[in-house]
């Protein structure tokens, strides 16, 4: 119980640094907005209109330029988010817990997007929609990493008690990142190894690395512009809770409140 | 025009993964731009019936 003034003032005094994150993040969020759907539908027109069809695949091929980013994104969002659990846990910094928050359900749309994209072009090149192999399962298992996450942080009643837990669990998770990229390697797989984020050149023609990766740009800004907006949605939440206890203590006890 | 609509066979598979790219993006900006208008009006109005200004000074 936070009924008397001490605690109160303490927690609404740790918003003054969420403070300049919402005057920074709001000058910025349009312009990665605007940037979002600019390149990604200059990526994706390209893809589906004007890329070269594969002389094996065919047009399936242009599956990949929404499958292959949001497999980005859904690996890249989990990375941050491990990163941003991993500074929240050490340092306790409560921006990094919002942070961490506002990246699960972000990641977890791109997870989807990713596997149902995968399924669509599963079906007509391997004859299938779905395998249980290393790879498929791997990134099941992330968008169940993802979706635990958010059961978790949202289990709780006050979002600051859900840090610690919420972070662990994106910790232990982050195992499995290195599985999902070394998977197509380890283990014998339907889906075809890595082509582009490889350490030597990519082996995609650059009619089809252009568009890729204009479309991974796009997907990108795309993911930083929604994580920025529910970060800043996440502050002011917390902001008319520390409120809303504000008001509740004073009520109980008037004659506490500083005069 | 209905040579690039046919995909070359694969319309089926092609155009149902950028509606889904493009539509679930769509949707989670969409309700992601409605909480955030919620939290903020609801800000607003705690701060504006809110308590008395706890850093003192006035009163």
């Amino acid at each position: 119980m936070d009924g008397n003034a001490a605690p109160r003032g303490r927690s609404l005094h740790r918003f003054a640094n969420p403070g300049r994150f919402m005057r920074l993040s709001g000058v910025v969020l349009p312009w990665v907005a605007a940037l979002a759907v600019g390149v990604s539908a200059l990526g994706l027109v390209w893809g589906l209109g004007f890329a070269p069809p594969d002389w094996q695949q065919g047009d399936t091929v242009r599956i990949m330029y929404v499958h292959v980013p949001a497999a980005w994104m859904a690996m890249g969002g989990y990375l941050g988010l491990a990163v941003a659990s991993f500074v929240s846990l050490v340092w306790r910094h409560p921006l990094a817990d919002i942070a961490a928050t506002a990246i699960a359900p972000v990641g977890a749309v791109f997870t989807a997007i990713c596997l149902i994209t995968g399924s669509l072009w599963g079906k007509p090149m391997w004859g299938t929609w779905w395998v249980w192999d290393a790879r498929l399962t791997s990134v099941l298992v992330l968008f169940f990493l993802y979706l635990g996450h958010m059961a978790l942080t949202s289990a709780f009643d006050e979002p600051e008690r859900a840090a610690r837990p919420a972070a662990i669990l994106a910790l232990i998770g982050a195992v499995n990142l290195p599985v999902i990229k070394f998977s197509v390697d380890w283990w014998n797989t339907l889906h075809q190894p890595a082509s582009v984020t490889r350490f030597d050149a990519p082996a995609v023609h650059v009619d089809i690395l252009w568009p890729l990766l204009i479309a991974g740009l796009g997907f990108l800004f795309a993911f930083a512009a929604i994580v920025l907006l529910r970060m800043r949605t996440a502050i002011l939440q917390r902001r008319a809770r520390a409120l809303m206890l504000a008001r509740a203590a004073e009520a109980r006890a008037p004659e506490a409140v500083p005069a | 025009m209905s040579e690039f609509l046919a995909m070359g066979g694969y319309a089926a598979f092609v155009w149902p993964s950028y509606a889904v790219a493009v539509g679930a993006l769509l949707v989670l900006a969409a309700v992601s731009l409605r909480q955030w208008r919620a939290a903020k009006a609801e800000v607003a109005r705690l701060e504006l019936l809110g308590p008395r200004r706890r850093a003192g000074g006035g009163a």
